[in-house]
Protein backbone atom coordinates (compact mmCIF):
# COMPACT_ATOMS: atom_id res chain seq x y z
CA UNK A 1 0.00 0.00 0.00
CA UNK A 2 1.29 3.44 -0.91
CA UNK A 3 0.19 7.07 -0.91
CA UNK A 4 0.96 8.78 -4.22
CA UNK A 5 1.86 12.42 -4.68
CA UNK A 6 -1.23 12.87 -6.83
CA UNK A 7 -3.29 11.66 -3.84
CA UNK A 8 -1.48 14.22 -1.67
CA UNK A 9 -2.32 16.95 -4.17
CA UNK A 10 -5.93 15.75 -4.25
CA UNK A 11 -5.89 15.99 -0.42
CA UNK A 12 -4.98 19.68 -0.63
CA UNK A 13 -7.56 20.40 -3.34
CA UNK A 14 -10.30 18.77 -1.27
CA UNK A 15 -9.18 20.61 1.84
CA UNK A 16 -9.27 23.92 -0.03
CA UNK A 17 -12.90 23.21 -0.96
CA UNK A 18 -13.78 22.29 2.64
CA UNK A 19 -12.11 25.44 3.99
CA UNK A 20 -14.10 27.59 1.55
CA UNK A 21 -17.32 25.81 2.57
CA UNK A 22 -16.58 26.28 6.27
CA UNK A 23 -14.92 29.67 6.00
CA UNK A 24 -17.63 31.58 7.86
CA UNK A 25 -17.95 28.88 10.50
CA UNK A 26 -14.17 28.92 11.18
CA UNK A 27 -14.20 32.69 11.43
CA UNK A 28 -17.19 32.62 13.78
CA UNK A 29 -15.41 30.12 16.04
CA UNK A 30 -12.40 32.42 16.04
CA UNK A 31 -14.50 35.49 16.78
CA UNK A 32 -15.81 33.79 19.91
CA UNK A 33 -12.40 33.16 21.49
CA UNK A 34 -9.83 34.76 19.21
CA UNK A 35 -9.66 37.57 16.72
CA UNK A 36 -12.04 36.48 14.01
CA UNK A 37 -9.75 35.85 11.05
CA UNK A 38 -9.12 32.10 10.99
CA UNK A 39 -11.46 31.27 8.10
CA UNK A 40 -10.14 34.15 6.00
CA UNK A 41 -6.51 33.26 6.67
CA UNK A 42 -6.96 29.55 5.97
CA UNK A 43 -8.88 30.24 2.76
CA UNK A 44 -6.19 32.66 1.57
CA UNK A 45 -3.48 30.12 2.40
CA UNK A 46 -5.04 27.11 0.71
CA UNK A 47 -6.17 29.06 -2.33
CA UNK A 48 -2.49 29.95 -2.73
CA UNK A 49 -1.45 26.33 -2.13
CA UNK A 50 -3.79 24.94 -4.78
CA UNK A 51 -2.71 27.62 -7.25
CA UNK A 52 0.96 26.76 -6.65
CA UNK A 53 0.31 23.00 -6.88
CA UNK A 54 -1.49 23.50 -10.19
CA UNK A 55 1.29 25.59 -11.66
CA UNK A 56 4.32 23.71 -10.33
CA UNK A 57 2.91 20.15 -10.23
CA UNK A 58 5.39 18.59 -7.77
CA UNK A 59 6.20 14.94 -8.53
CA UNK A 60 7.89 13.95 -5.30
CA UNK A 61 6.61 13.96 -1.73
CA UNK A 62 9.44 16.13 -0.42
CA UNK A 63 8.83 18.76 -3.11
CA UNK A 64 5.11 18.61 -2.33
CA UNK A 65 5.72 19.21 1.39
CA UNK A 66 8.14 22.04 0.77
CA UNK A 67 5.84 23.78 -1.67
CA UNK A 68 2.79 23.48 0.57
CA UNK A 69 4.71 24.41 3.74
CA UNK A 70 6.51 27.43 2.32
CA UNK A 71 3.34 28.70 0.62
CA UNK A 72 1.44 28.51 3.91
CA UNK A 73 4.24 30.18 5.86
CA UNK A 74 4.39 33.05 3.39
CA UNK A 75 0.67 33.55 2.80
CA UNK A 76 -1.28 32.72 5.96
CA UNK A 77 0.41 34.74 8.71
CA UNK A 78 -0.77 34.59 12.28
CA UNK A 79 -0.01 31.42 14.19
CA UNK A 80 -1.69 29.15 11.65
CA UNK A 81 0.88 29.89 8.93
CA UNK A 82 3.94 28.72 10.86
CA UNK A 83 2.03 25.81 12.46
CA UNK A 84 0.40 24.30 9.35
CA UNK A 85 3.50 25.28 7.37
CA UNK A 86 5.80 23.43 9.75
CA UNK A 87 3.45 20.41 9.63
CA UNK A 88 3.79 20.08 5.84
CA UNK A 89 7.51 20.90 5.74
CA UNK A 90 8.20 18.07 8.20
CA UNK A 91 5.72 15.74 6.56
CA UNK A 92 7.41 16.27 3.19
CA UNK A 93 11.01 15.99 4.34
CA UNK A 94 10.19 12.81 6.27
CA UNK A 95 8.24 11.26 3.40
CA UNK A 96 11.32 11.89 1.26
CA UNK A 97 12.09 11.97 -2.44
CA UNK A 98 9.38 9.47 -3.38
CA UNK A 99 6.60 9.46 -5.95
CA UNK A 100 4.77 6.82 -3.95
CA UNK A 101 5.18 6.77 -0.19
CA UNK A 102 4.74 3.44 1.58
CA UNK A 103 1.83 3.77 4.01
CA UNK A 104 3.95 2.86 7.03
CA UNK A 105 6.31 5.62 6.03
CA UNK A 106 3.42 8.03 5.45
CA UNK A 107 2.25 7.34 9.01
CA UNK A 108 5.76 8.22 10.11
CA UNK A 109 5.65 11.44 8.06
CA UNK A 110 2.37 12.44 9.74
CA UNK A 111 4.00 11.83 13.13
CA UNK A 112 6.98 14.00 12.16
CA UNK A 113 4.54 16.74 11.14
CA UNK A 114 2.82 16.48 14.52
CA UNK A 115 6.18 16.72 16.32
CA UNK A 116 6.99 19.84 14.30
CA UNK A 117 3.71 21.50 15.29
CA UNK A 118 4.29 20.70 18.96
CA UNK A 119 7.84 22.09 18.83
CA UNK A 120 6.77 25.27 17.05
CA UNK A 121 3.69 25.98 19.15
CA UNK A 122 4.85 24.43 22.42
CA UNK A 123 1.31 23.22 23.01
CA UNK A 124 0.38 19.97 24.70
CA UNK A 125 -2.69 17.83 24.43
CA UNK A 126 -5.73 19.49 26.09
CA UNK A 127 -4.33 23.04 25.79
CA UNK A 128 -7.31 23.71 23.47
CA UNK A 129 -5.31 24.01 20.26
CA UNK A 130 -5.02 22.25 16.90
CA UNK A 131 -2.87 19.63 18.64
CA UNK A 132 -6.05 18.27 20.27
CA UNK A 133 -7.32 17.21 16.85
CA UNK A 134 -3.96 16.54 15.21
CA UNK A 135 -2.42 14.22 17.78
CA UNK A 136 -5.36 11.77 18.06
CA UNK A 137 -5.72 11.78 14.26
CA UNK A 138 -2.07 10.92 13.68
CA UNK A 139 -2.18 8.19 16.35
CA UNK A 140 -5.44 6.79 14.95
CA UNK A 141 -3.94 6.62 11.46
CA UNK A 142 -1.16 4.36 12.81
CA UNK A 143 -3.70 2.23 14.72
CA UNK A 144 -5.92 2.00 11.63
CA UNK A 145 -3.05 0.69 9.52
CA UNK A 146 -2.42 -2.09 12.02
CA UNK A 147 -5.92 -3.49 11.61
CA UNK A 148 -7.19 -2.28 8.23
CA UNK A 149 -6.34 -0.75 4.89
CA UNK A 150 -5.31 2.79 3.96
CA UNK A 151 -8.88 4.05 3.51
CA UNK A 152 -9.82 2.64 6.91
CA UNK A 153 -6.81 4.29 8.58
CA UNK A 154 -7.65 7.64 7.04
CA UNK A 155 -11.30 7.33 8.07
CA UNK A 156 -10.30 6.45 11.62
CA UNK A 157 -7.92 9.44 11.68
CA UNK A 158 -10.72 11.71 10.50
CA UNK A 159 -13.08 10.43 13.21
CA UNK A 160 -10.39 10.89 15.87
CA UNK A 161 -9.74 14.44 14.69
CA UNK A 162 -13.45 15.24 14.92
CA UNK A 163 -13.67 13.79 18.43
CA UNK A 164 -10.58 15.81 19.40
CA UNK A 165 -12.11 18.92 17.91
CA UNK A 166 -15.35 18.40 19.86
CA UNK A 167 -13.44 17.80 23.09
CA UNK A 168 -11.89 21.28 22.87
CA UNK A 169 -15.33 22.66 23.72
CA UNK A 170 -14.85 21.62 27.35
CA UNK A 171 -11.19 22.54 27.58
CA UNK A 172 -9.60 25.63 29.07
CA UNK A 173 -7.30 27.41 26.60
CA UNK A 174 -3.67 27.44 27.74
CA UNK A 175 -2.03 28.59 24.52
CA UNK A 176 -2.67 31.19 21.86
CA UNK A 177 -4.98 34.15 22.01
CA UNK A 178 -7.86 32.23 23.58
CA UNK A 179 -5.75 31.68 26.70
CA UNK A 180 -6.31 35.34 27.60
CA UNK A 181 -9.95 34.52 28.24
CA UNK A 182 -9.40 32.11 31.09
CA UNK A 183 -12.66 30.39 31.92
CA UNK A 184 -14.49 32.33 29.25
CA UNK A 185 -12.83 30.06 26.68
CA UNK A 186 -14.96 27.17 27.98
CA UNK A 187 -17.91 26.12 25.83
CA UNK A 188 -16.24 27.09 22.55
CA UNK A 189 -14.59 24.83 19.99
CA UNK A 190 -11.03 25.78 19.11
CA UNK A 191 -10.92 27.05 15.51
CA UNK A 192 -7.49 25.49 14.86
CA UNK A 193 -8.81 22.10 15.98
CA UNK A 194 -11.84 22.61 13.74
CA UNK A 195 -9.72 23.28 10.66
CA UNK A 196 -7.46 20.34 11.55
CA UNK A 197 -10.54 18.08 11.64
CA UNK A 198 -11.39 19.33 8.13
CA UNK A 199 -7.83 18.57 7.05
CA UNK A 200 -8.28 14.92 8.04
CA UNK A 201 -11.76 14.78 6.57
CA UNK A 202 -10.12 15.83 3.29
CA UNK A 203 -7.43 13.17 3.75
CA UNK A 204 -10.09 10.49 4.29
CA UNK A 205 -11.85 11.64 1.10
CA UNK A 206 -8.59 11.64 -0.88
CA UNK A 207 -7.57 8.17 0.31
CA UNK A 208 -11.05 6.61 0.15
CA UNK B 1 -20.33 47.62 7.74
CA UNK B 2 -19.77 51.24 6.79
CA UNK B 3 -16.16 51.94 5.84
CA UNK B 4 -14.28 54.18 3.42
CA UNK B 5 -12.78 51.38 1.39
CA UNK B 6 -12.92 50.04 -2.16
CA UNK B 7 -12.83 46.30 -1.54
CA UNK B 8 -12.32 44.56 1.81
CA UNK B 9 -9.41 42.47 0.53
CA UNK B 10 -7.53 45.53 -0.79
CA UNK B 11 -7.59 47.64 2.37
CA UNK B 12 -3.99 47.05 3.45
CA UNK B 13 -2.43 47.30 -0.01
CA UNK B 14 -4.30 50.49 -0.86
CA UNK B 15 -3.61 52.05 2.52
CA UNK B 16 0.13 51.50 1.94
CA UNK B 17 -0.20 53.24 -1.43
CA UNK B 18 -1.66 56.24 0.38
CA UNK B 19 1.02 56.15 3.07
CA UNK B 20 3.73 56.23 0.41
CA UNK B 21 2.01 59.14 -1.34
CA UNK B 22 1.66 61.12 1.89
CA UNK B 23 5.20 60.49 3.13
CA UNK B 24 7.92 60.87 0.54
CA UNK B 25 10.45 60.60 3.38
CA UNK B 26 9.45 56.93 3.64
CA UNK B 27 9.65 54.11 1.10
CA UNK B 28 7.22 51.24 0.76
CA UNK B 29 8.04 47.78 -0.58
CA UNK B 30 4.54 46.88 -1.70
CA UNK B 31 5.43 43.24 -2.38
CA UNK B 32 6.71 42.53 1.13
CA UNK B 33 4.69 45.28 2.79
CA UNK B 34 7.70 46.85 4.39
CA UNK B 35 7.79 50.57 5.20
CA UNK B 36 11.34 51.92 5.59
CA UNK B 37 13.25 55.18 5.73
CA UNK B 38 14.21 56.80 2.43
CA UNK B 39 17.46 57.92 4.08
CA UNK B 40 18.94 54.95 5.88
CA UNK B 41 21.00 55.25 9.04
CA UNK B 42 24.79 55.54 8.80
CA UNK B 43 26.67 52.29 8.29
CA UNK B 44 27.64 50.65 11.58
CA UNK B 45 24.52 51.66 13.51
CA UNK B 46 21.94 49.22 14.81
CA UNK B 47 18.62 49.17 12.98
CA UNK B 48 15.25 48.82 14.70
CA UNK B 49 12.46 46.74 13.22
CA UNK B 50 8.95 46.23 14.44
CA UNK B 51 5.81 44.95 12.87
CA UNK B 52 2.66 43.02 13.39
CA UNK B 53 -0.86 42.79 12.18
CA UNK B 54 -2.32 45.90 10.58
CA UNK B 55 -5.28 47.80 12.00
CA UNK B 56 -3.34 49.45 14.83
CA UNK B 57 -2.31 52.56 12.89
CA UNK B 58 -0.27 54.62 13.41
CA UNK B 59 1.56 51.58 14.89
CA UNK B 60 3.95 50.50 13.36
CA UNK B 61 4.54 52.24 10.01
CA UNK B 62 3.67 55.63 11.52
CA UNK B 63 6.74 55.31 13.73
CA UNK B 64 9.27 54.79 10.96
CA UNK B 65 11.70 57.66 10.69
CA UNK B 66 14.52 59.45 12.46
CA UNK B 67 14.62 58.69 16.18
CA UNK B 68 12.35 55.64 16.03
CA UNK B 69 12.07 52.63 13.72
CA UNK B 70 14.13 51.91 10.61
CA UNK B 71 11.35 49.79 9.17
CA UNK B 72 7.95 48.35 9.94
CA UNK B 73 6.48 45.15 8.52
CA UNK B 74 2.73 45.12 7.97
CA UNK B 75 0.77 41.90 8.26
CA UNK B 76 -2.82 41.52 7.14
CA UNK B 77 -5.33 43.16 9.46
CA UNK B 78 -4.89 41.69 12.95
CA UNK B 79 -2.65 38.99 11.50
CA UNK B 80 1.07 38.69 12.05
CA UNK B 81 3.36 39.32 9.08
CA UNK B 82 5.07 36.26 7.61
CA UNK B 83 8.72 35.20 8.01
CA UNK B 84 9.66 36.12 4.43
CA UNK B 85 8.35 39.67 4.94
CA UNK B 86 10.22 40.03 8.23
CA UNK B 87 13.39 38.60 6.68
CA UNK B 88 13.21 41.03 3.75
CA UNK B 89 12.82 43.99 6.13
CA UNK B 90 15.65 42.76 8.36
CA UNK B 91 18.19 42.35 5.56
CA UNK B 92 17.12 45.64 3.98
CA UNK B 93 17.77 47.77 7.06
CA UNK B 94 20.84 46.00 8.46
CA UNK B 95 23.72 48.48 8.42
CA UNK B 96 26.28 45.92 9.50
CA UNK B 97 25.68 46.36 13.23
CA UNK B 98 22.68 44.09 13.59
CA UNK B 99 18.93 44.50 13.86
CA UNK B 100 16.76 44.70 16.95
CA UNK B 101 13.33 43.12 16.57
CA UNK B 102 10.63 44.59 18.78
CA UNK B 103 7.85 42.02 18.92
CA UNK B 104 4.48 42.27 20.64
CA UNK B 105 3.64 39.17 22.64
CA UNK B 106 1.15 37.30 20.48
CA UNK B 107 1.56 33.66 19.55
CA UNK B 108 1.55 34.37 15.82
CA UNK B 109 3.97 37.29 15.99
CA UNK B 110 6.41 35.31 18.12
CA UNK B 111 6.35 32.30 15.77
CA UNK B 112 6.76 34.34 12.58
CA UNK B 113 9.55 36.54 13.97
CA UNK B 114 11.27 33.39 15.33
CA UNK B 115 11.12 31.72 11.93
CA UNK B 116 12.54 34.87 10.29
CA UNK B 117 15.47 34.82 12.72
CA UNK B 118 16.08 31.14 11.87
CA UNK B 119 16.15 32.07 8.17
CA UNK B 120 18.24 35.24 8.56
CA UNK B 121 21.61 33.51 8.85
CA UNK B 122 24.37 36.10 8.82
CA UNK B 123 22.52 39.14 10.21
CA UNK B 124 22.93 39.64 13.98
CA UNK B 125 19.46 39.87 15.51
CA UNK B 126 18.22 40.44 19.02
CA UNK B 127 14.51 40.03 19.71
CA UNK B 128 12.72 41.76 22.55
CA UNK B 129 9.15 40.79 23.34
CA UNK B 130 6.81 43.46 24.72
CA UNK B 131 4.25 42.10 27.21
CA UNK B 132 2.65 44.87 29.22
CA UNK B 133 -1.08 44.20 29.46
CA UNK B 134 -2.11 43.71 33.09
CA UNK B 135 -5.54 42.41 32.05
CA UNK B 136 -3.91 39.09 31.29
CA UNK B 137 -2.34 37.02 34.01
CA UNK B 138 1.25 36.20 33.29
CA UNK B 139 1.25 32.50 34.06
CA UNK B 140 2.13 29.18 32.50
CA UNK B 141 -1.59 28.74 31.86
CA UNK B 142 -1.73 31.55 29.31
CA UNK B 143 0.34 32.70 26.36
CA UNK B 144 1.54 35.48 28.69
CA UNK B 145 0.69 39.13 28.75
CA UNK B 146 -0.18 40.81 25.50
CA UNK B 147 2.00 43.50 23.98
CA UNK B 148 0.03 46.75 23.82
CA UNK B 149 0.61 50.47 24.47
CA UNK B 150 4.08 50.13 25.96
CA UNK B 151 5.29 49.18 22.48
CA UNK B 152 4.92 52.82 21.36
CA UNK B 153 7.01 54.14 24.25
CA UNK B 154 9.70 51.51 23.73
CA UNK B 155 9.95 52.22 20.00
CA UNK B 156 10.48 55.91 20.82
CA UNK B 157 13.01 55.46 23.63
CA UNK B 158 15.05 52.63 22.09
CA UNK B 159 14.87 54.40 18.73
CA UNK B 160 16.53 57.45 20.27
CA UNK B 161 19.19 55.26 21.87
CA UNK B 162 19.89 53.59 18.52
CA UNK B 163 20.47 56.99 16.89
CA UNK B 164 23.19 57.61 19.50
CA UNK B 165 25.08 54.65 18.09
CA UNK B 166 24.65 52.21 20.96
CA UNK B 167 25.37 48.58 20.11
CA UNK B 168 22.87 45.77 19.67
CA UNK B 169 23.46 44.24 23.10
CA UNK B 170 23.05 47.58 24.91
CA UNK B 171 19.84 48.32 23.03
CA UNK B 172 18.40 44.89 23.81
CA UNK B 173 19.21 45.36 27.49
CA UNK B 174 17.56 48.79 27.48
CA UNK B 175 14.47 47.46 25.69
CA UNK B 176 14.12 44.57 28.17
CA UNK B 177 14.48 46.98 31.08
CA UNK B 178 11.66 49.07 29.60
CA UNK B 179 9.48 45.97 29.15
CA UNK B 180 9.93 45.23 32.84
CA UNK B 181 9.13 48.84 33.79
CA UNK B 182 5.84 49.45 31.98
CA UNK B 183 2.24 48.28 32.24
CA UNK B 184 -1.01 48.91 30.33
CA UNK B 185 -4.73 48.33 30.66
CA UNK B 186 -7.50 48.96 28.14
CA UNK B 187 -11.26 49.17 27.86
CA UNK B 188 -13.60 48.92 24.87
CA UNK B 189 -16.96 50.63 24.51
CA UNK B 190 -17.62 49.03 21.15
CA UNK B 191 -16.17 46.28 18.99
CA UNK B 192 -14.01 46.86 15.96
CA UNK B 193 -15.09 45.49 12.57
CA UNK B 194 -12.49 43.71 10.45
CA UNK B 195 -13.22 44.66 6.80
CA UNK B 196 -12.94 41.09 5.50
CA UNK B 197 -15.31 39.78 8.15
CA UNK B 198 -17.75 42.67 7.69
CA UNK B 199 -19.32 42.46 11.11
CA UNK B 200 -18.28 43.41 14.65
CA UNK B 201 -15.78 40.98 16.19
CA UNK B 202 -17.89 40.80 19.35
CA UNK B 203 -21.29 42.00 20.50
CA UNK B 204 -21.21 44.63 23.17
CA UNK B 205 -24.58 45.92 24.36
CA UNK B 206 -25.10 49.70 24.66
CA UNK B 207 -24.92 49.62 28.44
CA UNK B 208 -21.81 47.47 28.86
CA UNK B 209 -18.08 47.75 28.29
CA UNK B 210 -15.28 45.20 27.89
CA UNK B 211 -12.64 45.75 30.55
CA UNK B 212 -9.14 44.52 29.75
CA UNK B 213 -9.80 44.34 26.02
CA UNK B 214 -6.93 43.50 23.69
CA UNK B 215 -5.91 45.51 20.66
CA UNK B 216 -7.42 42.99 18.24
CA UNK B 217 -10.94 43.23 19.56
CA UNK B 218 -10.33 39.97 21.37
CA UNK B 219 -12.62 39.95 24.36
CA UNK B 220 -11.18 41.02 27.69
CA UNK B 221 -11.60 39.21 30.94
CA UNK B 222 -14.59 40.99 32.36
CA UNK B 223 -17.68 42.63 31.02
CA UNK B 224 -18.90 45.44 33.23
CA UNK B 225 -21.75 47.96 33.14
CA UNK B 226 -20.88 51.14 31.26
CA UNK B 227 -19.37 53.52 33.80
CA UNK B 228 -18.52 57.22 34.01
CA UNK B 229 -15.13 58.44 32.81
CA UNK B 230 -14.09 58.86 36.44
CA UNK B 231 -14.94 55.26 37.37
CA UNK B 232 -13.53 53.89 34.12
CA UNK B 233 -10.24 55.71 34.70
CA UNK B 234 -10.10 54.10 38.13
CA UNK B 235 -10.73 50.63 36.63
CA UNK B 236 -7.80 51.19 34.28
CA UNK B 237 -5.31 52.80 36.67
CA UNK B 238 -5.86 50.67 39.78
CA UNK B 239 -4.84 47.31 38.28
CA UNK B 240 -1.69 48.93 36.84
CA UNK B 241 -0.67 50.42 40.17
CA UNK B 242 -1.46 47.13 41.91
CA UNK B 243 0.82 45.28 39.51
CA UNK B 244 3.94 47.46 39.65
CA UNK B 245 5.23 50.14 42.00
CA UNK B 246 5.28 53.50 40.21
CA UNK B 247 6.28 55.52 43.28
CA UNK B 248 9.49 57.47 43.73
CA UNK B 249 10.41 57.72 40.05
CA UNK B 250 9.40 59.98 37.18
CA UNK B 251 6.65 58.30 35.15
CA UNK B 252 5.73 58.52 31.47
CA UNK B 253 1.97 58.20 30.89
CA UNK B 254 0.15 57.49 27.66
CA UNK B 255 -3.62 57.77 27.35
CA UNK B 256 -4.33 56.06 24.05
CA UNK B 257 -7.48 56.03 21.97
CA UNK B 258 -8.59 52.75 20.37
CA UNK B 259 -9.63 54.42 17.12
CA UNK B 260 -13.22 55.61 17.45
CA UNK B 261 -13.11 57.66 20.63
CA UNK B 262 -12.80 61.41 20.02
CA UNK B 263 -9.91 63.39 21.44
CA UNK B 264 -12.26 65.46 23.60
CA UNK B 265 -13.15 62.28 25.50
CA UNK B 266 -9.53 61.13 25.63
CA UNK B 267 -8.48 64.41 27.26
CA UNK B 268 -11.42 64.15 29.64
CA UNK B 269 -10.30 60.66 30.68
CA UNK B 270 -6.70 61.84 30.91
CA UNK B 271 -7.82 64.48 33.40
CA UNK B 272 -9.27 61.71 35.55
CA UNK B 273 -6.17 59.55 35.15
CA UNK B 274 -3.92 62.46 36.06
CA UNK B 275 -5.94 63.18 39.19
CA UNK B 276 -5.88 59.52 40.23
CA UNK B 277 -2.12 59.31 39.75
CA UNK B 278 -1.59 62.49 41.77
CA UNK B 279 -3.69 61.04 44.58
CA UNK B 280 -1.66 57.82 44.45
CA UNK B 281 1.58 59.76 44.74
CA UNK B 282 2.74 58.98 41.20
CA UNK B 283 4.75 61.80 39.70
CA UNK B 284 4.03 62.20 35.99
CA UNK B 285 7.06 63.51 34.12
CA UNK B 286 5.81 63.20 30.52
CA UNK B 287 2.40 62.53 29.01
CA UNK B 288 1.04 61.59 25.63
CA UNK B 289 -2.68 61.71 24.73
CA UNK B 290 -4.07 60.56 21.39
CA UNK B 291 -4.53 57.63 19.02
CA UNK B 292 -1.18 55.84 19.01
CA UNK B 293 -2.04 52.14 18.98
CA UNK B 294 -5.55 51.57 17.76
CA UNK B 295 -7.87 48.70 17.07
CA UNK B 296 -9.52 49.79 13.80
CA UNK B 297 -12.82 51.45 14.69
CA UNK B 298 -13.06 50.28 18.27
CA UNK B 299 -14.24 52.84 20.77
CA UNK B 300 -12.37 52.93 24.05
CA UNK B 301 -8.97 53.72 25.42
CA UNK B 302 -5.96 52.34 27.20
CA UNK B 303 -3.59 53.66 29.83
CA UNK B 304 0.14 52.92 29.81
CA UNK B 305 2.54 53.81 32.60
CA UNK B 306 6.31 53.56 32.39
CA UNK B 307 8.80 53.91 35.24
CA UNK B 308 11.48 56.25 33.94
CA UNK B 309 14.71 57.86 35.10
CA UNK B 310 16.83 60.76 33.79
CA UNK B 311 18.35 58.62 31.05
CA UNK B 312 14.96 57.41 29.82
CA UNK B 313 13.47 60.91 29.95
CA UNK B 314 16.45 62.20 27.98
CA UNK B 315 15.81 59.58 25.31
CA UNK B 316 12.09 60.37 25.37
CA UNK B 317 12.81 64.07 24.77
CA UNK B 318 15.34 63.39 22.01
CA UNK B 319 14.37 64.54 18.51
CA UNK B 320 12.00 62.33 16.56
CA UNK B 321 10.59 62.71 13.08
CA UNK B 322 8.00 60.15 12.04
CA UNK B 323 4.48 60.46 10.59
CA UNK B 324 2.88 59.99 14.01
CA UNK B 325 5.43 61.33 16.51
CA UNK B 326 7.46 64.42 15.77
CA UNK B 327 9.22 66.77 18.13
CA UNK B 328 12.56 68.46 18.75
CA UNK B 329 13.29 68.80 15.04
Amino acid sequence: MTVSVSQLIDWMTRFDVLVEEHRTELTDLDSAIGDGDHGTNMARGWNAVVEKLNSEKPEYADDFGKLVGMTLISSVGGASGPLFGTFFLRLGSTAGHEQKVAVEHFAHALEAGLDGVIERGKAELADKTMVDALEPAVRAFRTGLAVGDLAYAARLASEAAQAGRDATRDELAHKGRASYLGERSLGHIDPGAASTALLFQALAEALA
Amino acid sequence: MKKLINAPSDVLAESLVGLAAAHPELRVDHVHRVVYRADPKPHGTVALLSGGGSGHEPLHAGYVGFGMLDAAVAGEIFTSPTPDQILEATTRIDRGAGVLHLVKNYTGDIMNFDMAVELAGAVAIESVVVADDVAVEDSTFTAGRRGTGLTVLIEKIVGAAAEQGRDLEELAVLARRLVASGRSMGVALSSSTVPESGKPTFDLPEDEMELGVGIHGEPGRERVPLASAKDTARMLVEPILADLDFGGVPVVVMLNGMGATPLIELYLVYGEVSALLKKAGVSVARSLVGNYITSLDMAGCSVTLLRADDEILGLWDAPVSTPALRWGI
